[in-house]
């Protein structure tokens, strides 16, 4: 029988299928109003599958079809872990929240940290800073990856980064600069994040932001070392759950 | 299909589907003031009738439904904003009602304390009230640092005001700025809208220099109600001794002149019996608290220590003594609240003042049980008791300030004393890990938890720091926290 982990984020469904412990298929879409429906939605073609969640509407899934639920911590340690078997730090950053992870040799986690209240640091954050420079999100990216110009952002808050970025315009920065420099305040960030709580192992980059290929190199120069992206790094706490729940079949 | 597997669901698991009630008080906003006209005639003639209501007889068998009550003419005695506050209790019942009374095999003790809630607006006051009138003065302190011991050898009443509801805080942000800890606010704002019975009964309050959220709130707080400071240092040296003494002795006359009373030896030794006689209680009913499986939950624990700071102590203390005999029973019967396999938690870090049980009611939600609360609405309002040997009235508050100087909020430095308590109350309780609670903008927890993290890491004790504040609006990614935190705590 197919096992599936769906990872019901505030913004996005995902949706991993295992069948025998491989990954036949992966899927994502926006959570929508009711997420539950969604979801619903997302399972029908796989059906019958035993399923598991995780993410922030774990709980309504399982009120619904779940059978198991795990925090998205331990979905990610398990999803990364699949991925690396060497990995003891996972950087999971989605489109609301960012998160830090620490694993000891086992896979077992040791610590980890969120940061869920403030849009700096998310897939969020980008997207206004994107949109308020006429990009659309690959864009971005590739505009950034363009300037070799340092122009000096204050503002990590997306409030005041966005007014920032108007002013920067109207001094007349080129927006492919003030693109690079959004990147590197958002790496410099995330870097903190990593350095906080200590780096160890091999590093798993994950969560939809691990797709802006101009925020990943950034990183691994800042860091000095090689990050593992998954191919399809949005649906790491999918798979997690999914092989959560086939290991305890 | 798969529901049937379904039926292996521990029952852990499905209580954390439970949902996670949250107080959010609304006081809505003041508009047209409407208040009942109470003749003076009529506040008598209740006082009256109310003295014979808080004698917390609860009837046994007749199971009314639990419910906060209201006073209206005695809150208007009081000049409360009446419209506005009569909404409190309705809501807080509610509250109480999901998160304590819905608990399965509580303790019949119990009974006192929930009767203690239940009069809280209302035959507790009357009690304050009546007093008063009997010349009594009604001191409202904020701190732990706060000697009550000469309150009560001078024949006041002390109570502890600290602010624990989201509700009051837009009133507080009217004025003071809205980056400084909700306790703070919480407690200014239920003064500046005249939102808290207690408040309105205080003749004066007693503040203290210990973080500059409240040292300097005081300032402000004075124009609305005589406060009064004590300097507390932010040093144990022999010369911060000196002037603890210092601080101790103005502390003492200021009392006698409000009480209008001076305390003699005989008072103070009397009054230092009663209140170490209170923090035996409760350090005993912690010790109880700590066998494992647990005989009484975290949250009632709270509420025990949350209702400590405005209930008479010796009531108080008898009735802790009378839980405790229960508890007694209950751990040699093996009757637990919860079975052996809950995973126990300890929190440490800033106070939980009432209302304010928000991460206790995630942590027991999510399947586990708090074990301890190394916190000043806990064991360091506790932990340590005043040595009688003090012959004459200068030993005596020479005792008195070494007792309370070994209280170790954040606010001293350094505080290596607290990392070790924090590290020992683990060990007692019987904890598998720690939460230490920072209430947002208390620098001082907030930079300790620092320490206190490589301190648990060397011992191997699981660690987690959190940072929140009153408003509902963090519940879940708490929850999510507090769940990673379990999971991680059992493998
Ligand atoms: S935390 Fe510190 S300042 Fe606050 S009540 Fe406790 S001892 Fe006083
Ligand atoms: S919790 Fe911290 S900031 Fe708040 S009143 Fe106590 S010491 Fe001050």
């Amino acid at each position: 029988m197919t096992v599936l982990g769906l990872d019901l984020g505030s913004r996005a469904i995902k949706l991993a299928a295992l069948h025998k412990g491989r990954l036949v298929a992966a899927t994502s879409a926006e959570s929508g109003f009711e997420p539950h429906r969604q979801a619903e939605a997302m399972i029908a073609p796989y059906q019958p599958a035993r399923i598991a969640a995780t993410g922030y509407g774990r709980h309504l899934a399982q009120k619904h079809f779940a059978e198991k639920v795990i925090t998205e911590i331990k979905a990610h340690a398990l999803g990364a872990r699949h991925h690396v078997s060497a990995c003891q730090t996972i950087l999971d950053v989605g489109g609301q929240d960012s998160k830090v992870i620490s694993l000891d040799t086992r896979g077992q986690v040791s610590q980890f940290q969120m940061n869920d209240k403030c849009a700096a640091g998310t897939g969020r954050f980008l997207e206004i800073m994107a949109a308020s420079l006429g990009y659309d999100l690959p864009e971005f990216a590739a505009a950034a990856a363009t300037s070799e110009q340092s122009v000096p952002i204050n503002s990590m808050c997306a409030v005041f980064a966005e007014s920032e970025v108007v002013s920067l315009r109207n001094r007349g920065f080129a927006p492919a600069d003030i693109a690079r420099a959004i990147h590197l305040a958002i790496a410099e960030r995330l870097v903190g994040m990593l350095e906080r709580i200590g780096l160890r192992g091999e590093v798993v980059f994950s969560g939809g932001v691990a797709r802006n290929p101009f925020l990943a190199k950034i990183l691994q120069e800042k860091l000095g070392r090689p990050l593992h992206i998954p191919p399809t790094p949005e649906i790491t706490g999918a798979l997690g759950a999914a092989l959560f729940l086939e290991a305890t079949l | 299909m798969h529901m049937v597997s379904c039926a292996s669901l521990s029952t852990k698991q499905m209580q954390i589907k439970n949902e996670i009630h949250i107080i959010n008080l609304t006081f809505p906003q003041r508009h047209e003031t409407f208040r009942h006209s109470t003749t003076g005639n009529e506040t008598i003639a209740r006082s009256a009738t109310q003295k014979q209501k808080t004698t917390h007889n609860r009837s046994k068998g007749m199971s009314e439904p639990f419910e906060i009550k209201a006073d209206t003419a005695l809150w208007a005695s009081l000049d409360m904003d009446v419209e506005r506050f009569k909404n409190v209790p309705p809501t807080l019942t509610q509250a109480f009602t999901s998160i304590f009374l819905s608990q399965q095999n509580r303790p019949e003790k119990m009974a006192y304390f929930d009767e203690m809630i239940s009069n809280i607006f209302s035959g507790r006051i009357q009690e304050m009230v009546d007093a008063k009138a009997e010349g009594r003065p009604v001191i409202g302190t904020f701190c732990v640092y706060v000697p009550e011991e000469i309150v009560h050898a001078a024949n006041g009443v002390c109570v502890g005001l600290c602010g624990g509801s989201p509700g009051s805080i837009p009133d507080a942000e009217k004025i003071l700025p809205r980056n400084i800890c909700p306790m703070v606010k919480s407690a200014f704002g239920f003064k500046v809208g005249k939102i808290c019975p207690f408040f309105q009964v205080v003749d004066i309050v007693y503040g203290e220099t210990t973080c500059d959220a409240k040292k300097k709130t005081w300032e402000l707080l004075n124009d609305y109600v005589p406060t009064h400071v004590m300097e507390i240092p932010q040093m144990k040296r022999e010369r911060d001794k000196q002037l603890w003494v210092e601080e101790v002795i103005d502390f003492k006359s200021a009392i006698e002149k409000q009480c209008d009373k001076v305390i003699s030896n005989a008072d103070l030794q009397n009054s230092i019996t009663v209140l170490n006689g209170k923090r035996q209680a409760l350090q005993r009913l912690n010790g109880l608290r700590h066998h494992t499986p647990s005989p009484i939950s975290g949250r009632d624990m709270l509420l025990i220590q949350q209702i400590a700071f405005y209930d008479e102590p010796e009531r108080f203390t008898e009735q802790v003594h009378l839980l405790c005999d229960e508890l007694d029973a209950r751990i040699k019967a093996g009757n637990a609240i919860a079975p052996a396999e809950t995973p126990r938690i300890m929190i440490s870090g800033t106070p939980m003042a009432l209302p304010n049980w928000k991460l206790h009611n995630i942590i027991e939600n999510s399947g586990a049980v708090v074990v301890n609360e190394e916190s000043c609405i806990g064991t360091r309002y506790y932990k340590d008791t005043i040595d009688t040997d003090g012959a004459n009235m200068t030993a005596m508050l020479e005792r008195l300030t070494e007792r309370y100087m070994k209280i170790d909020c954040s606010c001293f430095t350094p505080n290596d004393d607290r990392i070790d308590q924090v590290i020992r109350e683990y060990r007692a309780s019987g904890a598998q890990g720690i939460i230490d609670y920072t209430l947002q903008f208390c620098h001082s927890y907030n930079i300790e938890a620092v320490k206190l993290r490589r301190a648990c890491e060397k011992e191997g004790i699981p660690f987690m720091a959190i940072e929140s504040d009153y408003s509902p609006e963090d519940v879940g990614q708490l929850q999510t926290r507090v769940e990673a935190f379990l999971e991680q705590i059992q493998g």
